[in-house]
């Protein structure tokens, strides 16, 4: 029988939802267990082995210069490197300080700033290290990262969408909130993978696995405006998405806090 | 001769988060003890200013990946004191249940993946479901209880999108909450069980006087409303909080203790604490079992929080129960109310211990300023004071040993070091 692959599950700047999701694999968990070699994880375990690993599941973002290392030590350890989350493949909502003084953050939340090591940005892992898969969202679903593993072990790539929230709505059949509404919604430009879970609430979308494949922000933007939503709540929207620091959506942030007279 | 010696656990495992254990001793004096938490910050209370605040829930869930809904409920009672809005009836059951699946699945997490191996001698839970089976799978299903109730009423188990200030967005049909009633019967007596099993462990002997400090309601086992109380009787509003708890720089060192303004001392907070001051309220059948399992008034041992936490899980699963048998949908999803400015805040019962917000928000809507003090670090000066006096007796033993025995003890708050990472004055300095 060949050897199990070996499994890492490393945690940066991040809540621990993302890598939690292994553990919420309740169903499939110690199949898994029986397949793949977990051998670190800190959360779920205190078996602690060194690399090599032949993959490795990071979680969270880099703001800080150790983490900055630590992550190239990482990847020098891992064959196949998947960043989980929208912390790890956007920078996550703590790259709301990428936009801000990060001193002045620092001293608002700390009484002794100086203490704290932190670095002016929070940046997705991939702008450190070449990255392999990324998985998508705030917090990730639990089934696509069971298919990520999956995939894996059969030795394929990954299969996950790329399609937009709004092509999901459409197939649950979920009534448009924009349409029907007026309810601002970023799910025409929106990566799917949640199941288009907040119009079938009653919300719009609010941006949490980043943008799709060739999202039309600027033409949402002008829906937007269409429907009353100032340039200022549409710019805090973007940013709060959890992925504001994602290419499409800060460029188009960017694009409207610059045109605002 | 002098000997010093110097026990780490560089990284604390089978927590929530990152952190690192470092004590000294010299000839048999503890020097230092320290809990280092080094996760990097986040800045969520600097991020919070200029929000709109019906985004503050959404924001402040991601603090958390194991207790979003906490974060969620503190969040929205917070702002909804500032706002004069109150939420009552069925809205306000509805948050119960929403919180009781949070209960089950962070506890049935904590209790049955991260800390009973170390009762039963194992490095994970994945180990131990080589030996025990069932019990693993039991646990595991509890799990999926909590996290199912947070799908169906959450929209989702981790970072819910359901919670709006002032109720909901959407109210579940009648059909999809009940339709869980089956699994919450089966659930109950699962709990049961799985109490008794974890109530017939060896629990290491160490008792400390603690001042136990928990939200206490007279009509119910409290979580989102009523006072803060503690051991010796005081009872003040989760407005007063600042005015009575303080975290406090001691000399020497980086960390902050939070402490008791009045007696100066540190506090307990989590499932014992609650367990001990609210246990009158605990619905029959969790009451009938702390009975049973002859759980101390008060009790004093740390390691047995495993036990409180468990009749925790009988008990959500019971209210969660009554909520869903009860459950017809009626009514708006949320109270609406007009923006003003003004200041609240609120105290609720995270799986892990009370904790505080507060906001302030202005005329247009947005949030002024936060302050959020997580459970975990207020725990933390109450958990590196019980390895003070837990160390001596464990002298003797090897490194290894002692550093296993400590980490034990340190996980038995369930602390949720992410949380805490972004409040604790931290030592971020990193040994290798």
């Amino acid at each position: 029988m060949s050897r199990k692959p070996r499994l890492a599950v490393f945690k940066f700047a991040s809540c621990d939802g993302c890598q939690l999701s292994f553990l919420a694999l309740e169903d499939e968990l110690l199949t898994l267990a029986d397949r793949i070699d977990v051998v670190y994880f800190l959360e779920a375990t205190s078996r602690v082995e060194p690399g090599p690993y032949d993959v490795a599941l990071v979680e969270g973002s880099i703001t800080t210069p150790e983490d900055a290392e630590r992550i190239r030590q990482v990847r020098r350890d891992s064959r196949f490197l998947v960043t989980i989350g929208a912390c790890a493949t956007a920078g996550g909502i703590q790259a709301l300080r990428n936009w801000a003084d990060s001193a002045e953050f620092l001293r608002a939340v700390y009484a002794s700033p100086e203490y704290i090591h932190s670095l002016a940005t929070s940046t997705p892992i991939s702008s450190h290290v070449p990255v392999d898969f990324e998985l998508r969202g705030c917090p990730i679903n639990k089934q696509q990262l069971l298919e990520v593993l999956v995939s894996l072990l059969g030795g394929r790539r990954p299969r996950t969408p790329v399609h937009s929230v709004c092509l999901e709505c459409k197939r649950r059949g979920t009534v448009c909130v924009m349409v029907a509404q007026g309810v601002p919604c970023l799910g025409p430009v929106t990566h799917d993978g949640c199941g288009a879970i907040c119009p079938s609430y009653n919300r719009g979308c609010y941006g949490c696995y980043g943008p799709c494949e060739q999202p039309n922000l600027e033409s949402l933007s002008d829906q937007c405006q269409v429907i009353g939503v100032s340039r200022e709540a549409l710019v805090r929207s973007l940013r709060n998405s959890f992925n504001g620091y994602a290419p499409e959506f800060r460029a188009e942030s960017d694009r409207l806090a610059g045109d605002r007279q | 001769m002098s000997e010093e010696r110097t026990v780490r656990v560089e990284a604390l495992t089978r927590v929530e988060g990152e952190g690192a254990l470092h004590i000294r001793v010299n000839d048999g004096v503890i020097e230092d003890v320290q809990l280092n938490i080094y996760e990097p910050p986040r800045l969520f209370e600097a991020m919070l200013r200029g929000r709109a605040l019906e985004d503050v829930p959404d924001i402040t869930a991601r603090i958390c990946g194991i207790c979003p809904v906490a974060y969620q409920m503190s969040s929205v009672h917070a702002l909804e004191a500032a706002l004069g809005v109150q939420v009552t009836g069925d809205l306000r059951v509805l948050r119960r249940l929403l919180y009781c699946g949070e209960w089950i699945e962070s506890h049935a997490l904590h209790v049955h993946m991260l800390h009973v191996p170390d009762f039963l001698g194992f490095e994970s839970a994945l180990a131990l479901a080589k030996d025990h089976p069932d019990e693993v799978n039991r646990g595991l299903r509890l799990k999926k209880h909590g996290n199912q109730l947070l799908e169906v009423l959450g929209g989702r188990a981790v970072h819910p999108i359901n919670v709006a200030v002032g109720g909901f967005y959407h109210l579940p049909r009648r059909e999809e909450l009940t339709r869980l009633i089956p699994d919450f019967e089966w659930g109950l007596q699962a709990a049961i069980d799985a109490a008794r099993w974890v109530a017939g462990f060896d629990f290491p002997r160490f008792e400390e006087a603690y001042d136990f400090v928990a939200v206490s309601h007279p009509d119910e086992y409290a979580m989102c409303e009523g006072p803060i109380r503690t051991s010796d009787g005081m009872a003040i509003s989760a407005d007063q909080f600042e005015k009575h708890f303080r975290e406090q720089q001691v000399p020497h060192s980086t960390a902050l203790q939070a402490v008791r303004i009045d007696t100066g001392q540190t506090y307990l907070l989590g499932p014992l604490s609650r367990i001990n001051l609210n246990r009158e309220q605990l619905l029959p059948a969790a009451r009938r079992l702390a009975d049973e399992l002859n759980l101390e008034q008060p009790c004093r041992n740390i390691f047995k929080s495993i036990i409180a936490r468990s009749i925790e899980i009988v008990q959500a699963y019971e209210e969660a129960l009554s909520i869903l048998r009860d459950y017809r949908p009626a009514g708006e999803p949320r109270i609406k109310y007009e923006h003003r400015q003004g200041e609240g805040a609120a105290a609720t019962e995270a799986p892990r211990g009370l904790l505080y917000h507060r906001y302030g928000v202005n005329a247009q809507g947005f949030v002024t300023k936060a302050n959020i003090v997580p459970p975990t670090s207020q725990n933390q000066s109450q958990i590196e004071s019980d390895l003070r006096d837990y160390l001596p007796a464990l002298l003797n033993w090897s490194d290894d040993e002692v550093a296993r025995a400590c980490e034990r003890l340190v996980r038995s708050y369930d602390p949720c070091i992410s949380c805490a990472t972004h409040f604790l004055k931290v030592n971020l300095d990193r040994v290798s």
